[in-house]
């Protein structure tokens, strides 16, 4: 196990430092002074621009400014952004909570609805609920999700008026940021209207992760389907068979929890999809999340955002992958002699 | 084994969360019963336009501004009143002016409470000083916070307010009085007006000693109903109700703006009932169908016009002014260009006004009276002419360039070809300023409803001078009633002088006068209450929720 921790740590320290020098390389990249892009301060006084070369070490060789560059990241010093002036660092700590928090809703949301289904369509192999469920699930892969969240705004916000169609919570409600995901800080605040904010932060939660759970559920339709037809041939359930047990003991005592398995690791590799897909809904949604601001940021040619956004974006996908690979060698343990990574 | 009791651990989790979501189901379909009003039926949410620039009037001219803080925040001495915009009184009770109408004292009332916030708790009412404060904060520029917002009172110095108040002294505490280098009946409409509002000057003290002086116009405290809670840029501002109004409180606790800048979000917003009111509505006609949604426009004081440039050939003859005016359908312009969302000018003053008479004369539409016209004045083959458009739109005029050509087609009838001339904005003021052109398209929005504000600026001898006149008439006779007007503070003798004025418009024609266009809001039927005042920025003080009733947006059934 601690080499499989060293292992992973390494991965992510190596990858690390790739997406940094990728980063690092975009202040050349774009257009305008590579220090303007780093620190974002354009309107800086010449003396300023003065500490803020000292501080790049732009008169140096590339690798001492490269050297600088990840000292300050080390730091959390991401630069300002161009376009509000206000640290990098404290938008996005706004802000990737809630993004952090509708992809984890879109994504149980998606486990929930994509694993029973593909396991009911394992069990029904090439019967007709199947082909329902295999042909719901090539619909929902084709859908284009910005198109989704307009046809769903349109059918339960402003046709049926069933649920919101912008925003994290209703404006009216007062709810102190503490750790940025709603829920958590209306369940912390002292506010009379506890209930009913929260009732509010949950209607609006439900269109837009619903919207991105779509994509990845279908994936988990096909997986979890996949996996359980596998084990269902495999000899110890025939053999479980053999021994009288009836199907209903047999899928919920040993085929579910093999078949299982093989899934959780792929539910760490939805998630970057589903970030990706957070992205562009969250600009639908109005949902104050990192997608959107980075979305926006692109608008802006805000270069400092776009690149310290993406690094951190990146970083914490991967830290969900390893989380991810951990979980997953956990449960098996035959995964942990993997010599490589996933 | 390990592995398994993971897994039934995992197994039981996922039967909890099932047993959670059931539960929030039920907490969502069942919860709103609570027999106390709910906060959403204390609140109103208005989706606005934008994010105001400060939070002092005083400092800007801008429409969004004064519709997100003026009269939530502030009160005026003297405010307009009823439909006919009539000046009453406010935080002054009463108010006297001199016979020779040079001092102007206002008696305050002794009641007015300031907003107590977060940032400031005040001990005294309103009196004298914080009215001297708010004035003189604008008058005199050797004072303490003239310069604290960067020193511009962009209202007050296009009505050259610095140069007709002598001094603003103090007779005692709750008693001012104006001294003026001149008389001027539009004084009072000034001061009426969204700009001129009174700020605490023990809270500037406060700040002065806290060295934090910028922040009056950030962290307001004013007498209004609302009280400022909290303002993220480019995001919301939340009011709560100041308890102690001395109107009486108002009707709703909360009031919230969601500043949505894309006009399709407030539409979805507005349709999905996440705003309670939106400013400035698209798509007019799907609000309309739906019983659950309201539409209210008022005219606002505005003119869109045709003007000439009266010292050029052929427009220095008033016949062919006459000819033109006759010959263009008024009607096909605001079906067209306005969509129908605006009134016919009948003169140069909107209906709504004060000053308007109902048997002011208007140009009719009579392409056969034109065409003799023109034979009169000499042009029977008719002539060639250049229409300057303006390539903005504003709200008294959405689209200039069909407007040009529109009129282009009209005046082909009576034989006049028309070519369509454009520039660039700031360019385009310049130009008709140097009176390069022949005629052109353009409009004025009032700061008052004064009528003063319609005739002066527009076509006054003096404003031909500034560039603002760019018609170059000037008519003696017209500016001496004005002056007159001016000069009486007498309501009917106002309106005499100014029904004058617009009958020598009307057989002048420096200009025709083409529509008055609306402002839009829509909102949701069970918010009661005036929100659009007849002039000037929005007002949340009388709204409020009519509950308990359930409206489906099921479509009306057409009546037209």
């Amino acid at each position: 196990m601690l080499i499989f921790t060293l292992r992973r740590i390494s991965l992510f320290i190596f990858t690390m430092l790739m997406l940094a020098m990728l980063s690092f390389s975009l202040s050349f990249l774009f257009p305008g002074k590579s220090v303007i892009n780093l620190s974002g301060q354009i309107n800086a006084t010449p003396s300023q621009l003065v500490t803020l070369n000292q501080d790049y070490q732009t008169d140096k060789n590339i690798i001492k400014q490269f050297a600088s560059y990840l000292s300050r990241i080390a730091q959390g010093d991401l630069g300002q952004s161009m376009a509000s002036q206000s640290p990098i660092n404290h938008e996005i700590v706004k802000l990737l909570p809630a993004t952090i928090e509708l992809s984890l809703v879109a994504l149980l949301i998606a486990m929930f609805v994509g694993i029973p289904l593909g396991f009911i369509a394992a069990i029904n192999h090439n019967k007709s609920s199947d082909h329902a469920i295999l042909s719901f699930a090539m619909i929902g892969y084709s859908i284009p999700v910005f198109w989704l969240g307009l046809l769903a705004i349109l059918l339960f916000s402003i046709g049926l008026g069933w649920l919101p169609s912008a925003g994290q919570i209703s404006l009216l409600f007062e709810i102190e940021f503490v750790t940025g995901i709603q829920f958590i800080d209306i369940l912390l605040s002292d506010s009379p209207y506890k209930w009913q904010a929260f009732n509010d932060a949950s209607a609006h939660i439900i269109l837009p992760a619903s919207v991105i759970a779509l994509a990845p559920a279908t994936i988990f339709i096909r997986l979890s389907r996949a996996s359980m037809i596998e084990v269902l041939a495999t000899g110890y359930i025939r053999a479980a068979r053999a021994k009288g047990l009836n199907s209903r003991k047999i899928i919920f005592r040993h085929a579910i929890r093999n078949a299982l398995i093989k899934i959780i690791r792929h539910v760490g590799l939805q998630f970057a999809n589903l970030v990706t897909i957070a992205m562009v809904t969250e600009v639908i949604f109005s949902w104050p999340g990192i997608g959107r601001w980075l979305i926006e940021s692109i608008y802006q040619r805000d270069y400092t955002a776009i690149q310290s956004g993406l690094l951190v974006l990146s970083c914490f996908i991967f830290i969900v992958h390893i989380l991810t690979d951990f979980i997953y060698a956990a449960l098996n343990p035959l995964a942990r002699g993997n010599a490589h990574g996933s | 084994m390990k592995t398994s009791t993971l897994m039934t651990s995992i197994l039981n989790a996922k039967h909890l969360s099932l047993v959670g979501l059931t539960c929030l189901v039920i907490f969502i379909s069942g919860c709103n019963d609570s027999n106390k009003l709910s906060l959403h039926e204390r609140s109103i949410i208005y989706c606005s336009e934008g994010s105001p620039e400060t939070f002092n009037p005083q400092l800007v001219t801008s429409g969004t501004t004064i519709d997100s803080t003026s009269n939530q925040l502030y009160d005026r001495l003297i405010a307009y009143q009823g439909q006919d915009n009539i000046i009453g009184p406010a935080l002054a009770k009463s108010w006297h002016v001199t016979r020779d109408g040079k001092k102007i004292t206002f008696y305050l009332r002794k009641d007015i409470t300031f907003h107590t916030t977060e940032y400031f708790t005040p001990t005294r009412t309103l009196n004298a000083d914080d009215v001297l404060f708010s004035f003189n904060r604008i008058l005199d520029k050797s004072h303490p916070f003239h310069y604290t917002s960067g020193g511009h009172y962009p209202f007050f110095e296009s009505v050259k307010f610095s140069e007709l108040v002598e001094k603003v002294e103090k007779i005692n505490d709750y008693t001012v009085r104006f001294q003026l280098k001149r008389s001027d009946s539009s004084f009072l409409a000034n001061l009426a007006t969204d700009f001129s509002i009174v700020l605490s000057q023990e809270y500037a003290q406060q700040l002065s000693q806290r060295q934090a002086k910028h922040e009056i116009d950030i962290y307001p405290i004013g007498t209004g109903p609302f009280k400022l809670k909290e303002y993220r840029v480019g995001s919301l501002i939340r009011y709560y109700r100041h308890d102690s109004y001395w109107q009486g409180k108002a009707k709703i606790e909360q009031l919230v703006y969601d500043i949505s800048p894309r006009e399709t979000s407030r539409l979805t917003k507005l349709l999905a009932k996440e705003c309670d009111v939106s400013s400035y509505p698209i798509a007019h006609q799907k609000i309309t169908e739906r019983k659950d949604l309201q539409l209210e426009a008022v005219t606002a004081q505005n003119v869109g016009y045709f003007g000439f440039n009266t010292k050029k050939a052929p427009f220095d003859n008033k016949l062919v002014r006459q000819a033109i005016s006759g010959a263009i359908n008024k009607q096909a312009l605001i079906d067209t260009v306005y969509q129908g969302q605006a009134t016919t000018a009948k003169s140069l003053l909107p209906e709504t006004s004060w000053a308007y008479n109902d048997n002011t004369p208007e140009q009719k539409y009579d392409p056969v009276k034109a065409k003799s016209l023109l034979e009169v004045a000499g042009y029977p083959q008719g002539f060639s002419m250049d229409i300057w458009a303006m390539p903005v739109q504003r709200a008294y005029n959405p689209n200039a360039i069909i407007m040009a050509k529109l009129i282009q087609a009209d005046l082909k009838k009576i034989g006049i070809k028309v070519n369509i001339i454009t520039y660039e904005w700031s360019a385009f003021l310049r130009r008709l300023s140097d009176g390069e052109h022949q005629s052109f398209l353009l409009g004025w929005s009032a700061d008052h409803p004064d009528p003063d504000n319609f005739f002066t600026p527009m076509l006054s001898c003096s404003a031909t001078t500034t560039g603002n006149n760019r018609t170059f008439w000037c008519n003696e006779s017209y500016d001496k009633l004005l002056q007159q007007a001016r000069l009486t503070t007498n309501i009917s003798k106002r309106k005499q002088y100014y029904t004058k004025a617009m009958a020598i418009i009307y057989e002048e024609v420096p200009l025709l006068p083409i529509a008055h266009s609306k402002r839009f809001q829509a909102r949701v039927t069970n918010v009661k209450g005036k929100i659009l005042a007849n002039f000037g920025g929005i007002d949340f003080y009388s709204v409020s929720k009519k509950n308990g009733i359930k409206i489906n947006n099921t479509e009306k059934e057409t009546t037209n």
